[in-house]
């Protein structure tokens, strides 16, 4: 049997050998200097199933430092069960302090939300991607996608945003919503709600995007523009709660979300998990505004 | 609202840990030995082995006894390891042609040089349930291991030699012929960067060297049976032990080791062009860790088809075939629909509720058409 005796500690810190993590930081400044652009990359095998945020999880690993704070949140909740694997695991390999705090994260990473909290040019955000191809449902062929970006073709995509207008009345994206970076590349946004589309644009932190089954990078770098996709009659909108809000706090200007109580009756609660603590312990909060959540009377 | 965002996250997983230990121990019978698995259930290692892309098998049996004998977690498990360390060498071409061999069949000639010989296969046992397993002792081991060294004559060993392949014949005879088609000759490493589309051969044989075999048996076979135009002859199928070297800083090729491969080389008849109206030979290639017939002989199969794209057949599409075999990242994707996905779900109720409201209000569609509120199955 083989044993490793050469290391006082059984894993490298944060888990992947350097010279992988060295590939991913590359791969990442290629990402940053191209902004929306998805580079490919090793995405080597982590202990983590595929489809579980081995993307984040790479970027995350690649770039975290001993002095850095981290905080994971899993559909908005710090307390879901995968985040709390994902955390485990990080501080397991880093031995890096974790927190619930939204401020006093340094590297945040997540699935599908981002923060109420206004984030800061003191933050990296990480995004969990399941699908890094906003072409796919348009074009099922990987190697006819990246042509089509490389060549800004995105014909398609126009034509079934207007197809959607035509046959329902809106455009129905969902989750995910694509947005157009800098100009130039249609991006994924990676299936979050619209509500935290217009968080994008001009933002102070940097947002690193790991697609880790799909084995893609992209980046929107501090005060970038980007604007969701739309046309001039049509235009985007963020999710609509009726004038509802959290039953907890009354708090109305968050993604809220619908709970069915044991009698049947709905409620609505607010959906960051850090964000309603901090608003059910009277705590000071500094909220992400936008013209979007600005139209929502508070 | 215990069971809207999973609270107490920390805790539940704790427990499901320990319940799988429990699970696995409750019956209290006496704990399978990493020896045993690996030369007992040594088939089950090769799998994994494969699947995995490490050729360690102790590991590989310490993975599918923590795993329970699931192959598929086993073989992750191998996956996540490899990732932990670092690739220093990249070995010389391993040669089958010096491999040592333990079973080496033609379908295409009666007889090939060396003969046809079976080795260990259950190709021509009858598949009866044996229950005298249940009874199996060390006694019943030795009485058997006994009578079978008793009839081996090690001197024997000397005089076996390696062996001109069956492609050898056809290729000097001229019928074997390269495929017309354009092939990118790149060499890539799949386990470091990305594969890309078109991607080159190499790319191509080392995706489905780790793919899962149940992907690649499916889409194999549906080459065979109808949707594709492949039906290829077994030309030679080869499992034994090939040596391995490395070459060293200062330029020296070194051995380090052998390990267990199986070889599948499948002859199919090329489609000819227009121009060249003389049918000729093509090959597919398979090549696998330990003893996997089925990986090696469906690999064999894809291969072959996916050099000949004809638009209709998925086995000859690569990107269908190399994304979708990829056995652990399909399990992960599909299993991990299991997680919480409310916030997706809560952003396309938000559009369908209101293309619903829209419908009742009586200002659907243009077009007249009734609206369709379902553009997709939420997740």
């Amino acid at each position: 049997m083989i044993e490793n005796k050469k290391f006082r500690s059984r894993y490298n810190f944060a888990f992947i050998d350097e010279a992988t993590k060295k590939e991913i930081r590359r791969k990442l400044l290629k990402a940053v200097a191209i902004p929306g652009y998805q580079c490919p990359y090793s995405s080597p095998e982590m202990p983590i199933a595929r489809g579980w945020g081995t993307g984040g999880l790479h970027v995350t690993l690649a770039i975290i430092g001993r002095d850095d704070v981290f905080k994971i949140i899993d559909q908005g909740s710090d307390a879901s069960v995968n985040a709390c694997n994902l955390r485990d695991f990080v501080h397991a390999m880093t031995g890096c302090r974790t927190t619930f705090d939204t401020r006093e994260a340094t590297l945040i990473q997540t699935r599908h939300r981002i923060t109420e909290e206004f984030l800061t040019d003191k933050q990296i955000y990480i995004f969990q991607v399941p699908q890094p191809e906003p072409l796919r449902a348009v074009e099922r062929y990987e190697y006819r996608t990246r042509q089509m970006h490389g060549e800004a073709d995105y014909a398609k995509m126009w034509v079934s945003l207007y197809e959607s207008f035509v046959r329902h009345g809106d455009i129905m994206l969902g989750a995910g919503y694509p947005v157009k970076v800098n100009g130039r590349y249609i991006m994924a946004s990676s299936p979050i709600p619209r509500w935290d589309i217009p968080n994008f644009h001009q933002a102070e932190t940097l947002y690193l995007f790991g697609a880790g089954r799909e084995k893609r990078l992209y980046a929107i770098p501090p005060h970038t523009t980007v604007e969701p996709l739309e046309f001039e009659d049509v235009r985007f909108h963020i999710e609509d709660f009726n004038g509802e809000n959290c039953y907890q706090t009354g708090h109305r200007k968050a993604f809220l979300d619908e709970l069915y109580l044991d009698d049947g009756s709905k409620k609505y609660v607010v959906n960051d998990s850090n964000f309603l603590d901090k608003l059910k312990l009277g705590k000071s909060t500094h909220p992400f505004t936008n013209p979007y959540i600005n139209q929502i009377k508070a | 609202m215990g069971n809207v965002a999973v609270k107490g996250g920390a805790d539940a997983i704790g427990h499901a840990k320990e319940l799988v230990e429990f699970y696995r121990l409750r019956e209290q019978t006496p704990p399978v030995s990493i020896q045993q698995v690996r030369t007992q259930m040594r088939l089950a290692v090769d799998k994994v082995m494969g699947e995995g892309g490490l050729y360690a098998p102790e590991y590989a049996a310490i993975a599918l006894k923590q795993a329970e004998g699931e192959v598929f977690e086993a073989a992750f498990i191998l996956r996540a390891f490899i990732t932990t360390l670092q690739r220093r060498y990249y070995s010389e071409t391993i040669n089958t042609r010096e491999m040592f061999i333990r079973r080496k069949i033609s379908a295409s000639f009666r007889e090939i040089p060396g003969g046809q010989v079976l080795g260990p296969t259950r190709d021509y046992t009858q598949r009866l349930l044996d229950t005298t397993l249940a009874e199996e002792t060390t006694e019943t081991m030795q009485d058997f291991l006994s009578a079978m060294t008793g009839r081996i004559d090690p001197r024997a060993f000397a005089d076996i030699n390696t062996f001109d392949k069956v492609i050898d014949l056809l290729r000097r005879e001229g019928l074997l012929q390269p495929v017309g088609n354009d092939e990118d000759l790149t060499l890539k490493d799949i386990t470091r960067e990305a594969i890309r589309f078109p991607a080159p051969r190499s790319a191509r044989l080392q995706m489905m060297a780790r793919a899962e075999t149940g992907g690649l048996m499916a889409l194999g076979y549906s080459s065979l049976r109808g949707f594709g135009n492949t039906h290829p002859t077994v030309g030679e199928l080869r499992y034994g032990t090939v040596p391995l070297r490395v070459k060293d800083p200062s330029g020296r090729v070194r051995y380090i080791g052998k390990i267990e491969v199986t070889e599948a080389e499948m002859i199919t008849s090329a489609k000819t062009s227009k121009k060249k109206s003389v049918p000729y030979y093509a090959i597919g290639y398979g090549l696998c860790f330990g003893q996997n017939d089925t990986k090696a002989i469906n690999m064999g199969i894809l291969d072959r088809a996916m050099r000949s794209p004809d638009g209709r057949s998925p086995a000859t599409d690569a990107e269908f075939v190399l994304y979708h075999t990829e056995g652990i990242e399909a399990m992960g994707f599909t299993n991990h629909l299991k997680l919480p996905h409310y916030v997706t779900f809560q952003a396309d109720l938000s559009n369908t509720r209101a293309a619903v409201r829209r419908e009742k209000n009586g200002q659907a569609a243009s077009s007249g058409s009734p609206a369709k509120t379902k553009e997709k199955e939420p997740a």
